[in-house]
């Protein structure tokens, strides 16, 4: 069957494999050594990190195994998304300890991509608070591990793009919550200087991410609106509806150019009036603006898009970051969507994307030239010490990979200990040289 | 709160169904042949605001041990406010043209097998003088299609087993509901492409517990499907059989 990513390129004609037991996962696991074949949760990554000529959903394995209502502590299949966890323990005051921007991903999707929030500069990455996994791996059956028992299978299998084994469950801890809403603060900020000042000023909220105008013509490069929030402890904890609202077919592509995109942002930073304003919102408006339109990725159009994810050190971020929104601006391309957040401390995973300093997220319709324009930005990441997200990416090459995940050996040898390497393939892998 | 018996429990729509069921706070009783995913799936429930899930195993074919199960579902859950039968497969057609035994044994699992365990939850249900019997058949037991007709003459079978039933159950206070789906995403299917017309366990499932909750006779899910069904009845046999479907 035609299968892509989230970004709708590029498009592979897959044998979709759906195990019903874990049992049955390790048989095919094991199955046809020849081909290729990568794990798969909902299609959410946005480039060819799930796509193999053979890919093992886990739709099916989507089961909630153990809960501790004192503790929060939860054990459930690789196969449970966060919006059947929200649905599930919301309405009983828990809430996920770190959440992606959208909700229909898998955890063990969140794992392999070792997912980061709004939160990461307090609560670090998703992983932080895994503290036990089960996997599929190809020549050691089924491993139970956790950082005291297997810890590099642990720390390769936590952002390691599910290419060390299936991942069956896993342990995590939910977190207490009062309220579905959250108290949000959007500050306006004038330039990338400013932001930057207002995500140190604010470190101490939970909450905080940054949509930035990129596309203001030089006048204010990386003026921005910053959104803080913390989760309220009134307004009772109703899940939110089911989304009405869907993209019925792929879009023209025109309808997203340079100058509808400069209105719809320009509209945006001047729709928030004052330098600050407070309100309540539900948690899905806050976490998950975007899950409300189903398939909003046919906005794009036919030839599909890409998110080029960078982060930068501390020492670097203003910096660097003004050097790529230097770029941009000098570009024909533009991104309809720039998003920026302060990072905290990175963790031990060998090829976790986090490091300490700014994430800034770009989206792009491919088009003619676009991954010429990211060759020119991966050398300004690279001179700045940065690295690109593996979950978002769809053209990285294996030199600058090698270059900023210096783990990437450590990743491999795992890879050979539990002979995944004879098995678990992505085209992404292939062309990272994993 | 609800007694509810599901058979058929680990098929993608029962799962589906189990769950809205046990967010709701029923209590629930489990009756599947996949061992392994019947025990996780129980827990899932529990954890999901079920009151209490019972389980076994039960193999549709081995018709001698249908009363048994019944029996056990009864003791477990006391009264029965609904049960639904929603085990099946889908035979390989072509292998069935040439293979008896492929015949047979998609009957067996698709039509014998429903009759048998109907037969038992029938008298049971009729003596209690309450609940409702519900059954997953499907659009394809409304015509006889060249692409399909091994299993639409199983789920034809089945359906109109249950008009007989309706009818006799009536005056004891029971409802029988058939439900006929159409396409579905499940495992059973995971050879088709998926186009428009198909749908997600999910919204078959929020189909059935509200036909359960309104006391319906007959439901199509998605509701589309009772207008395609109509119009596909309507085709002239004469015309129908020059037709590849």
């Amino acid at each position: 069957m035609e299968l892509s990513g989230w970004g709708k390129y590029p498009t592979i004609n897959a044998e979709v494999l759906h195990p019903l037991t874990p049992e049955d996962v390790l048989r095919r696991l094991r199955g046809n050594l020849q081909h290729p074949l990568i794990p798969r949760g909902l299609g959410r990554s946005y480039g060819d990190s799930s796509l193999a000529p053979q890919v093992i959903s886990t739709r099916y394995l989507d089961h909630l195994l153990r809960f501790d209502a004192s503790s929060g502590r939860l054990t459930c299949s690789a196969g449970v998304s966060f919006a059947d966890i929200l649905s599930v323990f919301l309405p009983r005051g828990w809430f996920p300890p770190v959440t992606p921007g959208t909700k229909f991903v898998t955890v063990g999707g969140a794992i392999a991509s070792d997912i980061h929030g709004k939160n990461h500069h307090l609560e670090g990455s998703f992983t932080d608070h895994v503290s036990r996994l089960k996997i599929a791996t190809v020549s050691e059956g089924i491993v139970e591990c956790s950082r005291e028992q297997h810890p590099e299978l642990f720390y390769a299998t936590c952002g390691g793009m599910g290419l060390t084994g299936v991942i069956l469950e896993a342990t995590f801890g939910l977190k207490p919550i009062g309220s579905a809403y959250i108290d949000a603060t959007l500050l306006k900020a004038a330039t990338l200087a400013e932001t930057l000042e207002l995500f140190a000023l604010h470190q101490h909220v939970p909450y905080s991410v940054a949509w930035m105008d990129c596309l203001s013509l030089g006048r204010s490069p990386g003026r921005s609106v910053v959104i803080l929030g913390e989760h309220a402890d009134q307004g009772g904890l109703t899940p939110g509806k089911r989304p009405r609202l869907v993209v019925p077919v792929d879009m023209p592509s025109f309808m997203l150019n340079r100058s509808t995109l400069r209105a719809f942002n320009a509209l945006y930073y001047n729709r928030v009036r004052k330098k600050r304003t407070d309100r309540r919102l539900h948690y899905e408006p806050f976490f998950y603006a975007l899950d409300g339109l189903r398939h909003w990725n046919r906005l794009y159009g036919q030839r599909g898009f890409t998110q080029y994810q960078l982060v930068l050190p501390q020492e670097a971020s203003l910096e660097g970051l003004r050097t790529v929104l230097e770029r941009l601006a000098a570009s024909r391309h533009s991104c309809a969507l720039a998003v920026l957040k302060a990072f905290g401390k990175g963790n031990a995973n060998y090829l976790s994307f986090p490091l300490e300093g700014c994430t800034l997220a770009l989206d792009f319709r491919l088009e003619a030239g676009v991954f010429e324009l990211l060759n020119e930005l991966d050398r300004i990441v690279l001179d700045h010490g940065g690295r690109v997200y593996l979950t978002k990416d769809v053209r990285l090459s294996a030199a600058m990979f090698q270059r900023s995940y210096p783990k990437w050996q450590a990743f491999l040898q795992v890879r050979k200990a539990y002979g995944a390497d004879q098995r678990l393939h992505s085209l992404q892998s292939q062309r990272l040289g994993l | 709160m609800k007694h509810i018996l599901i058979i058929g429990a680990t098929s993608a729509i029962a799962e589906a169904t189990a769950r809205i069921l046990a967010q709701q706070g029923d209590r629930l009783y489990l009756l599947a042949r996949n061992q392994e995913r019947l025990s996780t799936l129980a827990a899932d429930l529990k954890i999901r605001g079920a009151v209490s899930v019972g389980y076994r195993h039960l193999d549709v074919q081995a018709f001698d041990t249908h009363a048994a199960a019944i029996a056990a579902a009864f003791a477990a859950l006391d009264t029965v406010d609904a049960a639904l039968i929603a085990h099946g497969t889908l035979p390989d057609q072509q292998a069935c043209e040439t293979d008896c035994t492929a015949t047979v044994a998609a009957l067996h699992t698709n039509a014998i097998g429903t009759v048998v365990l109907l037969t038992h939850l029938a008298n049971r249900l009729e003596r209690q003088q309450s609940g409702t019997l519900a059954v997953i058949t499907s659009v394809a037991g409304e015509r006889g299609r060249q692409s399909n007709y091994v299993y639409g003459a199983a789920k034809g079978m089945v359906s109109v087993f249950l008009q007989g039933l309706r009818n006799r159950l009536y005056r004891s206070g029971v409802n029988v509901l058939d439900i006929k789906p159409g396409f579905v995403d499940t495992p059973m299917t995971v050879g088709f492409e998926k186009g428009v017309l198909w749908a997600e366990p999910e919204t078959i499932a929020r189909g059935i517990v509200k036909a359960l909750d309104t006391g319906k006779s007959v439901t199509y899910l998605p509701w589309f499907w009772r207008y395609i069904m109509l119009l596909i009845r309507s085709i002239p046999e004469r015309l129908f059989k020059r037709l590849k479907l």
